[in-house]
């Protein structure tokens, strides 16, 4: 059983249950993916399937890459490695679909975070900032003391400080599958994705779903 | 902002038809559901509609009443939501704003709305 897939963040909506319950969705366009490479103990050391999804000119695609991509059949702009249980399952060239996951099912998905670009303290930690009155210059999003004097004489490791923020690979964990159209190759989750629109995301069953 | 057209396809299957065409200014008899412990019954919410938000199936709209002791109440109601039973339009009005906050401040003869013909 292959443990996840690629996909594309397409944006949020919400939707009803019968009982009146208003869900908030994001719609995944996920796959269909293409298995593009096994990897295997004896060669690689670790088990996985290669999956490639997505779109892509073949002018755009390179002479190494058009050859790796010969034997799926397809070329694919995004290549990414997802677990199974059963590597013997799959042969190089299968098409995966949302049809691996079931309605319910808690899944993570792995997405790319908005760059926010060089974010002050305020945003990228959650510093409260200064006062806003009292006469106050220039101390509104400041972040305040960073240490001490002479002793350490210096700024401790991990000191948290403004900087890059965003456009890191984060995870959201435990969210679950409310409808899945095998026709459009859409799922719908509970809940935000990381990530912006049209965004690569990657779903998989939830490392630490709670058995029921 | 453009919307991508599957979402629209989606929603399109949450959006019901039922629905009288009003507009803001109107008043409407909403007939909601109510869960009474175990027990559903339907209550109706009559007054005039002062806001009308279209956006797709989160499209909403807010219908203000005026209660006992001249309170006014609002209520905003998700209109595709399976909750909501039924709209019915009660009667038509012309007005020229497309929110009506200007009632607030109103009672009695300031707060009338002329009727919207044909």
């Amino acid at each position: 059983m292959l443990n996840g897939i690629l996909g594309r963040k397409i944006g949020m909506t919400q939707i009803f249950t019968e009982k009146g319950e208003t869900i908030p969705v994001t719609v995944i366009e996920a796959g269909p993916c293409v298995v593009t490479q096994l990897r295997t103990k004896d060669k690689d050391g670790y088990e996985a399937v290669q999956l490639g999804f997505g779109e892509i000119k073949p002018r755009k695609v390179t002479k190494p890459i058009q050859g790796h991509l010969k034997a799926a059949g397809r070329l694919v702009r995004f290549m990414r490695e997802v677990k199974t249980t059963d590597l013997n399952a799959h042969t190089v060239g299968d098409v995966v679909n949302v049809d691996i996951f079931q309605l319910g099912e808690k899944i993570d998905v792995v997405g790319t975070s908005k760059g926010r670009g060089f974010a002050g303290v305020v945003k990228r930690h959650g510093f409260r900032g200064g006062p806003a009155t009292h006469g106050q210059s220039d101390r509104h999003r400041a972040p305040g003391s960073i240490g001490s004097g002479t002793t350490p004489g210096r700024v401790w490791k991990n000191m948290r400080m403004a900087g890059r923020m965003g456009n890191d690979r984060v995870t959201v964990q435990n969210l679950e599958v409310v409808k899945i159209d095998l026709e459009r190759h859409v799922i719908l989750v509970k809940g935000s994705v990381p990530g912006a629109k049209n965004g690569l995301v990657m779903v998989s069953r939830a490392a630490k779903a709670t058995k029921k | 902002m453009q919307q991508a057209p599957v979402i629209h396809e989606i929603e399109n299957e949450y959006l019901r038809k039922d629905v009288p065409e009003f507009r803001v200014g109107d008043t409407v008899r909403v007939s909601v559901k109510v869960v009474e412990g175990t027990r559903e019954r339907i209550q109706d919410f009559e007054g005039v509609v002062i806001r009308r938000r279209r956006m797709g199936v989160n499209e909403n709209f807010t219908v203000r009443r005026i209660a006992s002791h001249g309170i006014g109440v609002e209520r905003t109601f998700l209109l595709h939501s399976p909750r909501i039973d039924g709209v019915k339009l009660v009667r038509t009005g012309k007005v020229r704003q497309a929110n009506l906050y200007y009632l607030r401040g109103r009672t009695g003869k300031a707060a009338r709305i002329k009727e919207r013909r044909g």
